[in-house]
């Protein structure tokens, strides 16, 4: 996998563990939930910064008090048309103010892409081998939204307002 | 009328293009068609039976004849020559081929029209009552806020792989015309005691194979907060709607599993989080959106002219016409008249390119250019000076579109059925053409009254048979149509779902058990009562007993 951020395909430096793995060297390791849950302490332990993954059906309230400990919280897309990780990364970002990286992961595919930034996600996991450019496209397709989003795109609504407001 | 301004045009362009990059990646075989269909789907494409079909939006239900023209344009140049209105103010193209659709997108974009989200699990075209800002019983224009919702709705990043499709239907008015109380959210424009302008919610009604009438989930809300309150509820149910089988996908199945309090209890809870977000609307905002529905500019005139008087009197096809088909106009001296697309024996909903042109010309020459399509699939010209209404006739009846039977029993909703649907199980369109033949006769379509008849294919309902005052569903037995029956469904204020009355019956023998169910009515009813308040005082057990002799035994 790559890691797609900032609109750059970059190495990523995190380390998914999963739960039937062993145990990444020392570095960034991203956990399931349940390896938080159970192995909390030795996870502290380690010293490395440390990212937590939630299934699709596991909501960020269930970490809102550990986030402090996180620097990842990877999102899952089981399938591009299961939309709940949409709503999860606007909760963490709005309800719980997390500011570290919401990663998607999973069936990320770049036409789902504008609809991940708009809703607070700041990297994704893609194919190896992806390249920039439709990735680029793909997040400019829609210029001015017509909600208001994560993406600090100005809306049509507060465009035409501002408008309004300058007579 | 809304107008776009750069950020609609934008916004529409902008989406074709995306469209047709996705349409090429298709064709060049970079996207499989499991990963094209549901970005298809979300912009209005399906594949039916036969071909592809294009559905495009009418938002509310208003549009201008010049849009009409575009539509009667895109029929001749990319499909058969018609076009198919539909129950949700959607006008369907049942013949277009992939490698057009984006052309087809960019023209319907010149005209401030496109596809998006009339289909796929996402928020579907906003409805609202035809009659929306000429009809005197309304409290306010509901188109506004229909407006105001469809921009928050489209291409809302969050919203757009829900668990299911998710339709809107506005009303402001104690008539629905609209069938909230059959929509995913339903919403009633209303004062408040106060006086202050605001909104009934009303949740999880739907057809399909699981039937359920709407509950309130929230008696009033005020206006500012309406994009707040909707986005909590459709984050509530992005998180928790079901997903694990399609059928049981529907917010409807939600609000039936949770219990309409503890559903109101998490939307409450969400909805204060973000009441006050940028969600909230600006006045000034309201205030720039209903200026686009400011009614027109009318001319002074009176109602019940003797020259108008006259023309009923002596022509009584023209009195019987506006009888059934005008409605009171708010403003004196002018005129809602309905545009039947019934005509006997034909194909409910679907019109030729070439009536296309003629209705946008009487659109022009009698309605100040505008049009509504209704969700019973007709055509309404909203603003006719009541003076007018007798050339406007005269029009019609050249054209074989003055059919004076709105709301009658040949004014019949019907799905496209396996004519053209890849889901249906059986025909529609021919046992409408049967009914509506059968009771050919005007007279006795008077006699009988108000009777809504809605026909489907299949079991998901978009023919609404289970609202019907009579609904026929149309279902397969081992290769054979049969049509099974249902009595007394309303999608008006007095919603109800319909029950079905027995076994389902054979396609050759349905018309005569129609005209049975009709003959029972007529021999029970009471002065004044139409077929549905028959049904209601009476029962089941007549009509049951009369279909079925012998076959049943039925308590007095």
């Amino acid at each position: 996998m790559s890691l797609l951020k900032f609109g750059k395909i970059i190495d990523d430096r995190w380390v998914h563990w999963p739960d039937d793995g062993p145990e990444p060297e020392l570095g960034p390791v991203i956990v399931s939930l349940r390896r938080w849950r159970d192995d909390r302490d030795h996870l502290l332990e380690r010293g490395c910064p440390l990212g937590i993954r939630l299934t699709v059906d596991q909501t960020p309230g269930e970490i809102s008090d550990d986030l402090p400990f996180f620097e990842v919280v990877a999102l899952d897309f089981p399938a591009f048309t299961d939309g709940r990780s949409y709503s999860n990364a606007k909760r963490l970002r709005e309800r719980y103010a997390f500011k570290g990286e919401v990663r998607a992961t999973g069936d990320v595919l770049r036409d789902q892409y504008l609809n991940m930034l708009r809703c607070g996600f700041d990297a994704l996991e893609v194919k190896d081998g992806e390249t920039e450019e439709g990735w680029l496209e793909a997040a400019q397709a829609i210029s001015t939204p017509f909600q208001p989003g994560l993406d600090d795109a100005p809306t049509a609504m507060s465009l035409r307002q501002r408008r309004i407001a300058a007579g | 009328m809304y107008q776009y301004d750069e950020f609609d045009h934008s916004l529409v362009a902008e989406r074709t293009e995306q469209f047709r990059g996705q349409v090429a990646r298709r064709l060049a075989g970079d996207l499989t068609e499991d990963e094209f269909k549901p970005l298809r789907l979300m912009n209005g494409l399906y594949l039916q039976l036969h071909a592809y079909m294009l559905r495009v939006a009418i938002p509310y239900g208003t549009f201008s004849s010049a849009q009409l023209r575009k539509l009667a344009h895109i029929a001749n140049k990319y499909d058969r020559g018609y076009g198919h209105f539909t129950t949700r103010q959607n006008i369907q193209f049942n013949w277009p081929k992939l490698e057009d659709v984006p052309d087809m997108l960019a023209e319907l974009a010149e005209v401030e029209m496109h596809a998006i989200q009339t289909s796929g699990n996402c928020i579907r075209n906003v409805t609202a009552d035809q009659f929306a800002g000429v009809i005197a019983d309304e409290v306010d224009d509901s188109r506004t806020w229909a407006e105001i919702v469809r921009q928050w709705s489209t291409l809302h990043p969050e919203f757009t792989y829900l668990p299911r499709k998710f339709k809107f239907a506005f009303s402001a008015s104690e008539h629905d015309r609209a069938a909230v109380r059959f929509h995913d959210i339903g919403v009633i424009v209303k004062r408040n005691v106060e006086g202050e302008l605001g909104f009934e919610i009303m949740v999880g009604g739907g057809l399909g194979r699981t039937p359920m009438m709407a509950k309130t989930l929230r008696r009033f809300l005020p206006e500012r907060h309406l994009l707040s309150y909707i986005e909590a509820i459709l984050r509530v149910y992005n998180l928790i709607g079901r997903r694990d089988n399609k059928y049981k996908a529907r917010i409807k199945i939600l609000v039936h599993e949770l219990g309409i309090d503890e559903l109101s209890g998490l939307v409450e809870a969400e909805w204060e989080r973000i009441r006050d977000s940028d969600l909230k609307l600006p006045e000034e905002e309201i205030r720039r959106i209903r200026q686009h529905f400011a009614p027109p500019v009318y001319e002074v005139l009176e109602d019940d002219t003797p020259e108008f008087a006259a023309h009923r009197f002596e022509n009584a096809a023209f009195n019987r016409w506006v009888g059934t088909n005008v409605v009171t106009h708010k403003q004196t001296g002018y005129a809602i008249a309905t545009i039947s697309l019934k005509p006997v024996g034909g194909v409910p909903g679907d019109v030729t390119a070439m009536e296309m042109e003629a209705i946008a010309d009487l659109a022009d020459s009698f309605s100040l250019g505008e049009l509504r399509a209704t969700h019973e699939q007709n055509l309404v010209l909203p603003h006719v000076r009541q003076v007018d209404l007798y050339a406007l006739w005269s029009a019609l009846e050249d054209m074989g579109f003055a059919t004076p039977n709105a709301g009658l029993i040949s004014d019949i909703i019907a799905c496209p059925g396996m004519d053209y649907c890849a889901l249906a199980t059986a025909r529609s369109i021919p046992v409408a053409q049967r009914i509506s033949q059968r009771f050919a006769d005007l007279d006795r379509q008077l006699d009988i009254g108000e009777l809504k008849v809605k026909i489907s294919g299949c079991i998901n309902a978009c023919g609404h048979h289970h609202v019907g005052h009579i609904g026929l569903l149309g279902v397969d037995r081992k290769g054979e149509e049969f049509y099974q029956i249902t009595l007394g469904g309303s999608a008006a204020e007095d919603a109800t779902v319909g029950t079905i009355i027995g076994p389902a019956i054979a396609s050759e023998a349905v018309v005569d058990a129609f005209e049975t169910l009709i003959d029972v009515y007529l021999s029970e009813r009471n002065e004044g009562e139409r077929f549905l308040d028959t049904y209601r005082r009476v029962g089941l057990a007549p009509f049951k007993e009369t279909l079925y002799p012998g076959k049943f035994h039925v308590a007095a």
